[in-house]
């Protein structure tokens, strides 16, 4: 190398090292941000005593931003509350709550399924009885922790190009003869499915939910992650029918039209297989804006937020006198098992039962 | 024996009383051996944890299962590791060493797949290649009832390969770069063909090179869960997934320091190949670019192959994505597009490459200069959080930044420590090849002149260096691109970027958002492999 090509390359080190020192003065700054804004905050839970500001409050938010964003937008707009939001998987958020434990800087969780909402159950506050009375029994936590925002049920999405509604199963149960073997698509890890099986454990028992997932092992189920390949691989006639939850089915039909060739079926002997499950919010016992937080859970009863997820998500609300989407079979109409959030808490149990059949590894 | 081994054993003699054995200076040791204790962090509370852990969690380490899903995922990590060898060697020398036509544009565009993320390329390639997928659609009028499936070990193993092989190419092109072209040709005076040559000096001198790369496929396809849940492959990482989505922290815990303690035997496994050799030129090499090689008619086979790679992993998962815009416009839906994700994916992944190549400096230094059982633990050390799911990580360090660095929980600064202590070995493998291609010589010549160890290293050894740090940069700015679970659970409130936008909306079957953002994605992701692989034309004109 000749001299002029090192003094060269010693030059260019010195835009590398100034573009890491600047690095280094961002991060620090951004660092810095946390503990102004924790001063901020402060102030902001002053003058809201004030009713000056409204102040702040953070959402760990277990539903995907094009669902939840909106609605959550909508809230701060109406309120002037600076709600700030972290989205994730339920799962994920769920877990990273129990890491941070009493330290969350978590007003509220919004999550996706019950499964979520109860790994966290113990951290959440008692919630009032103005809160927790607007919605059903069988759509809040046994203990008033949590409280459902809205309804999903459990259907069967099938090919419409292999078959139609009559040679479906009129419950769950059936899925299990050999005539379905290699025809169906299920996602064991889903927490969806998850919540379904502790469904059944609860409505058929320890033994017959064994007996079914044993007989449907030796269907040899397709497997999926979730529920969106799940319709996809329906209406591409890889598999005749999937379990799934009921609204991933009009997204679908949003990006691909009508002729999209997979529908919806809901047991008609209802059972297990049925269940209406929850999308729930609770409030943390460490948040520093209850109030707020109490606000943001009011709102997403509100008529509002109801008529939105309704309209927008086709999901089901759980308010009285909200009207559904007309594509939607209504809520009354799906024969939904009697089952009560305290006899779906055991989520530990069905995980195990679905290692020991072989169904989770 | 290889030319490369000649050259290496006169470097030896000039090496002089530097040998094995020689203490490391202080100003490399504190850093490196700083680098290691942070990126141990997460594997620490892994093992505090799993201390901590029932028995119940230690039966399932235990069960037949658990050996066969761990035999699965070190078949498919040796498959695809050995895949993406035999691509990406071919396509690194095509497009550095020869006259093949459009070759920067070949350059930039067989890098780019590392780009796309697993969850969203394996979705795609499901979507065209699966049984029942686009392909078999198109196949249909010809009697094609459905295609063989994909699903199980074959996918897997092909989708991963064609998503992960640019973790080689990208540490063999910028050794190629740089390789000193007076041994090639004196092998080619000696009397020996291209391809002798190529076998006898060229392969050997790129083993480095090419050892490091796979190791990153290797531990890479041990992390995975995109890919392998939705080609459905039970791997070891599919299984801790599956105990996180349960809550049972405990169990997970144990399953991760158990894929940590086989990325430590992969480690092992690879210094051991290693073996002895050195690759250092004997003066400053590598300034004078080497004669092309003339392809003649082996242009059109070459040709085909860089298409062909470029084709299945590249032009059909962005087809797929911009179908799905038009799909979308055409039947009006809403696609938002947001420039603020798109800043904050480049600005936290630049920070993160910058970071990451510094920590990886000393260590590598370390390694290459001062051979011996510190350095060679530290640097295995900075490879193990590669092969972890990026959750584990995450989630240790949620546990231990809301307790002990409260301020700087859910800041920039811990998401960029979370990469560093995920990605390291991707800046260290690249730094540490081209460290090792440089002659100690220089330094013992600086240092005869009276430089200080460290003023040796940073005037002389870094310059020359410097295309392994440019590399390992490039690859942990586009790891971090596409980055998921770390980001969604560490980021700071609000922050979003590109990588956690796709995912939500392809969660919720939004294809059309989640299709845009993918696109601007690979386009944002391009700018540093453009560069990179301008720079070089650049260089060698």
């Amino acid at each position: 190398m000749t001299l002029g090509g090192m003094a060269l390359g010693r030059l260019a080190v010195i835009p590398a090292l100034a573009v890491a020192a600047l690095a280094v003065a961002v991060m620090s700054a951004c660092g810095g941000e946390s503990p102004a804004a924790t001063v901020e905050s402060t102030a902001r839970v002053a003058d809201a005593a004030a009713a000056v500001s409204p102040g702040g409050l953070i959402l760990y938010v277990g539903r995907s931003e094009s669902l939840a964003g909106p609605i959550i937008e909508q809230f701060a707009e109406l309120t002037g509350i600076d709600a700030e939001v972290k989205y994730g998987g339920t799962a994920e958020l769920a877990a990273t709550l129990l890491e941070e434990g009493d330290r969350s800087p978590a007003d509220v969780f919004f999550a996706q399924d019950p499964g979520g909402l109860g790994a966290v159950e113990g951290m959440f506050a008692p919630l009032p009885a103005s809160i927790l009375e607007r919605v059903p029994e069988w759509a809040r936590s046994p203990d008033g922790r949590w409280v459902g925002v809205s309804g999903r049920a459990r259907t069967l999405v099938y090919s419409t190009a292999a078959l139609s509604e009559d040679d479906l199963p009129d419950d769950v149960w059936e899925l299990a003869e050999p005539r379905w073997k290699g025809r169906i698509g299920w996602a064991p890890t889903n927490a969806s499915f998850q919540a379904m099986v502790t469904a059944m454990r609860a409505v058929w028992g320890e033994d017959r939910t064994r007996e079914w997932l044993e007989a449907m092992q030796a269907n040899d189920p397709v497997v999926y992650p979730k529920n969106t390949p799940q319709v996809a691989a329906a209406a591409a006639g890889e598999i005749d029918v999937g379990m799934v939850n009921h609204y991933y089915l009009f997204r679908f039909l949003a990006e691909e039209g009508d002729s999209f060739p997979a529908r919806n079926y809901h047991f008609r002997a209802g059972g297990p297989g049925a269940v209406v499950m929850v999308a729930g919010a609770g409030i943390l016992e460490t948040s520093s804006n209850r109030d707020n937080a109490e606000k943001f859970v009011d709102f997403m009863l509100s008529q509002a937020a109801q008529q939105y997820f309704a309209g927008q998500t086709f999901e089901y609300p759980l308010v009285e006198g909200i009207e559904t989407s007309e594509l939607l079979v209504p809520l009354d109409e799906v024969s939904r098992p009697d089952v009560l959030p305290r006899d779906m808490a055991d989520l530990e149990g069905t995980v195990r039962l679905l290692q020991e059949t072989g169904a989770l590894p | 024996m290889a030319l490369g081994e000649l050259a290496g054993s006169r470097a030896r003699v000039f090496a002089g009383s530097r040998g094995r054995g020689s203490r490391p200076p202080l100003v490399l040791l504190m850093p490196a051996a700083l680098v290691g204790a942070a990126v141990l962090l997460p594997v620490a509370y892994l093992a505090l944890r799993s201390l901590e852990a029932g028995a119940e969690a230690w039966d399932l380490l235990l069960r037949p299962r658990t050996f066969a899903i761990l035999a699965r995922s070190l078949l498919l990590a040796a498959a695809v590791t050995a895949a993406s060898a035999a691509i990406a060697a071919p396509l690194a020398w095509l497009t550095v060493r020869t006259d093949l036509p459009l070759r920067g544009l070949w350059s930039a565009l067989t890098a780019l797949p590392l780009v796309i993320p697993s969850y969203l390329g394996a979705f795609l390639m499901v979507t065209v290649i699966g049984p029942k997928g686009l392909l078999q659609g198109w196949l249909e009028p010809l009697g094609v009832e459905r295609l063989p499936s994909i699903y199980g070990f074959a996918g897997a193993w092909l989708i991963l390969t064609l998503l992960s092989y640019p973790y080689v190419l990208l540490p063999v092109r910028a050794a190629l770069a740089r390789m000193e072209p007076g041994l090639e040709e004196t092998s080619r005076c000696l009397g020996r063909d291209a391809w002798q040559t190529f076998r006898m000096v060229t392969l050997p001198l790129l083993r480095p090179a090419i050892a490091a790369g796979s190791l990153l496929v290797a531990l890479y396809t041990l992390s995975d869960f995109g890919a392998v849940s939705l080609l459905r492959f039970e791997t070891f990482t599919w299984a801790i997934y599956v105990q996180y989505g349960s809550f049972a922290r405990d169990a997970a815990a144990v399953l991760s320091l158990m894929l940590a303690a086989l990325a430590l035997g992969i480690l092992a496994l690879e210094a051991w190949t290693r073996g002895r050799s050195r690759y250092h030129a004997t003066d400053a090499g590598g300034r004078r670019p080497p004669a092309a090689v003339r392809l003649g008619r082996w242009r059109w086979p070459a040709l085909a192959f860089c298409a062909a790679v470029v084709a299945l992993a590249l032009a059909m998962p962005t087809g797929l994505l911009a179908y799905w815009v038009v799909r979308g416009l055409a039947a009006g839906e809403t696609m938002p597009l947001l420039w603020s994700r798109m800043w904050n994916s480049l600005f936290v992944s630049g920070v993160a490459a910058v970071v990451t190549v510094a920590a990886a400096l000393p260590v590598a230094a370390l390694a290459v200069r001062y051979p011996g059982r510190i350095s060679r633990t530290l640097e295995r050390v900075g490879y193990v959080g590669f092969a972890l799911p990026g959750i584990a990580v995450a989630l240790a360090l949620v546990f231990l930044g809301v307790r002990y660095v409260t301020p700087l929980y859910q800041t920039l600064a811990l998401l960029v420590f979370a990469y560093v202590a995920l990605f390291l070995p991707a800046a260290l493998g690249s730094v540490r090849a081209s460290l090792l291609q440089v002659s100690p010589a220089l330094e013992e010549a600086a240092r005869g002149l009276g430089a200080s160890p460290l003023r040796a290293l940073y005037s002389v050894t870094m310059p020359l260096a410097r295309s392994g740090a440019l590399a390992g940069g490039a690859l942990v700015f586009l790891l971090v691109m596409k980055e998921l679970p770390a980001t969604l659970i560490l980021s700071p409130i609000g922050f979003e970027t590109l990588a956690t936008s796709i995912w939500g909306a392809a969660n919720d079957a939004f294809f059309s958002r989640a299709a845009v953002e993918g696109l601007l994605l690979m386009l944002a992701s391009s700018v540093p492999m453009a560069f990179l692989a301008l720079r070089s034309e650049v260089r060698e004109r």
